[in-house]
Order: C-alpha cells, then structure tokens, then sequence
C-alpha cells in the first residue's frame, strides 16, 4: 500500500477536527473534535509502525497508549462540563468569558464588572 | 508492491488501496459531517461513523488488535459518554442555529490552509513510498509481545494515570453535589441544618460523618 493513502487521510482528518476545535460553540462538540484530531494522530501512528516494522512496535503500543488517556481526557473533560453546566446553565464556550481579556481597556476589571454580576449571582447560588 | 502482492495472495496491493480509498472517503465524510451538523445528538451518531471507518482502516492496515480496541473505547464507550454529556447538559434535539460560532470562517481558513500545508508535505515526503503489508503487523498475540515485554512501565503508569483520571472524574462530580446540598440544605431549613455544624471540629467532622450525623440533608441523599 502506497503510504501517501493513511498520511493524506490522517491529515484531513486533523484539518476536519482543527476546524471542529476552532467553529464548535458547544463544548461537547469541540471534545468531538479533539477526538478527531486524536484519531487522525492514531491513524498516523499505526501507518508508520506498519511502514517501518518497529521491533518494538512502538507506533502500536503509544496508539493504545493514545487510546486510553483519550478515554481519560474525555471522562475528565465531560465532567467538568457538566460541572459548568451545573453552575451556570450553558455549555457554550463562547459565553464563559471570566477569564476573558476586554481589548482595549488597560483595566478589564472597571468594565467586567458590569456584565458580571448575574453570572457571580448564579455560581455562588 | 508486486512483492506485496506476491506475498499477501488473495487481495492485491491495488484492492487494499481501492478499499482503503473507499472507507477513507467515507470516514472523511462523516468527519466532516460531525463538525458541520446543526443537530448536535446527530453529530455523535456520525462520530461513530468516522470512528469505525478508522477501525477499518486499522485493520487494512494490519493492525487487528488496535481496530478492536478502536472499537470497543472509542465507538463502545467514549461515544456513549459524549451522549450522556449532550443528555446531561440538555442540548437541544432538533436543529440548533447557534452550534457553530461566530468565527466559523476564520476557521474555515484555519483548516483548509493546514490542511493544503500538511497534503502538501506529505506527499512530497512518501511520494515514492510503499507500506508492504505481507505479514501482519498487529495481531494481538504480537502487541501483547511486546507490550509486555518492552512497554510494561509505561503500561503501569498509564494504569495509574487512568486512576487518577478516575478519581478525578468523581471528585469533580461529588465535590458539586457536596457543595450543593450543603448549599441548598442549610438555607430552606435554618433551624435543623445549622446547629449541628457549629458542634465540634467542623470540616473534618462534617466530611467523615456529614450524610449520616446530620438529620437535615440525610433524606434528600436518600432521594436521589
């Protein structure tokens, strides 16, 4: 088998789940892309072990490696979702802006605290 | 890739590419699908399209035990999770106008300019490359060879490290669930909630004894 088949279709696979990262509002769907992009490196990994017939098998062994603190990365990942979830009520990254930086303004501080208190209100109640 | 074809038989290299094309269009398509769909439950559903797609290709790639635990992870449970999440969290089932956000085309360029970067690379590095897929390279009784023999301390940290994500995950969980009924049970009843903190050393006491001693949240815990 040509090698070019599994590096062409590893790297479209990246660029799918890169677009998925950066586009996603939901943070369900950007963990989905993560996993995309994750499979995409696993796919890479498993060609170039079977290409270069490691003695090892190294590519294999850090594949399953992958898998599993994939499986970690998303149990953790959902948990503090729902935690946010929880908390706040959204899941949509673009609205959890407390640690955001306002452009602009040398002390975000003065201008945060307008739009701030409602989602203060809700964490601590 | 005639001595690959000599060596594997029954499929020809030419068919073990023909077939690796198929799936590959296919898996990209449900990738692309799963990142492009206004219906948030029918992304995870074609999330196990693409994800199968690459087991599929693990095994025309030879690699028969990673294509199982492809699936058995990642299509078994990791799918399910992601289900449980978007349940949990409760999107919306229909179509949702606002799944992508605002800077969907910066995006777009983002990817398309490293995806004509990375194809550009690839194949003008493995143009002239051919993987010979005579003897398999993964079955199970060889990734257990060698994961035993030469990977053993990585496996058992990564034991470990599935602990502490464990862990991790339940205290994430029930440190809410503490804080809540801690929250909402001293404020609807002052009288009963309050008088047995202040008895006593407080925090290691109410962590050790908190659902039991205290008559005050003992019968929500029960509820739920």
């Amino acid at each position: 088998m040509h090698l070019v088949y599994p590096a062409v279709l590893a790297a479209l696979l990246f660029c799918t789940g890169l677009y998925g990262v950066l586009a996603r509002r939901n943070a369900i769907l950007v963990l989905m892309s993560v996993e995309l992009m994750l499979n995409a490196v696993n796919l890479n990994l498993v060609a170039f072990d079977a290409w270069l017939r490691d003695t090892l098998h190294a590519g294999q062994a850090l594949t399953l490696f992958t898998i599993a603190v994939a499986a970690a990365e998303i149990g953790i990942g959902l948990a503090i979702v729902l935690l946010v979830h929880r908390h706040r009520g959204i899941s949509d990254i673009d609205r959890l802006r407390d640690l955001a930086d306002t452009p602009g303004t040398p002390d975000a501080d003065a201008t945060d605290q307008q739009p701030q208190p409602d989602t203060k209100a809700e964490a601590t109640a | 890739m005639t001595l690959a074809a000599a060596s594997h038989g029954f499929l020809t290299p030419s068919g073990v590419e023909i077939a690796f094309l198929l799936v590959g269009l296919v898996t990209l398509g449900a990738a692309v699908v799963t990142v492009t769909t206004r219906q948030l439950v029918h992304a995870a559903l074609w999330l196990v399209v693409a994800l199968g797609g690459t087991a599929v290709e693990y095994l025309l790639l030879t690699a028969e035990f990673i294509a199982w635990v492809q699936v058995l992870i990642y299509v078994g449970s990791v799918v399910v999770l992601l289900l449980f999440g978007l349940m949990l969290t409760k999107a919306p089932i229909g179509r949702s106008p606002d799944a992508d956000s605002g800077n969907r085309w910066a995006a777009v360029a983002v990817a398309a300019a490293s995806a004509v970067a990375l194809v550009w690379v690839v194949v003008d590095a493995f143009r002239a490359t051919w993987i010979e897929l005579g003897t398999p390279q993964g079955s199970t009784e060889t990734t257990g060879r060698s994961l035993f023999q030469y990977w053993v301390l990585p496996f058992e940290a990564l034991s470990v490290l599935l602990l502490a994500a464990l862990v991790g995950a339940i205290v994430l969980s029930r440190k809410g669930d503490t804080a809540i009924t801690g929250d909402g049970g001293t404020p609807p009843g002052p009288g009963p909630g309050t008088p047995p903190a202040p008895g006593g050393t407080a925090p290691v006491a109410r962590a050790a004894t908190g659902p039991v001693a205290t008559p005050g949240p003992a019968p929500r815990e029960e509820q739920r």
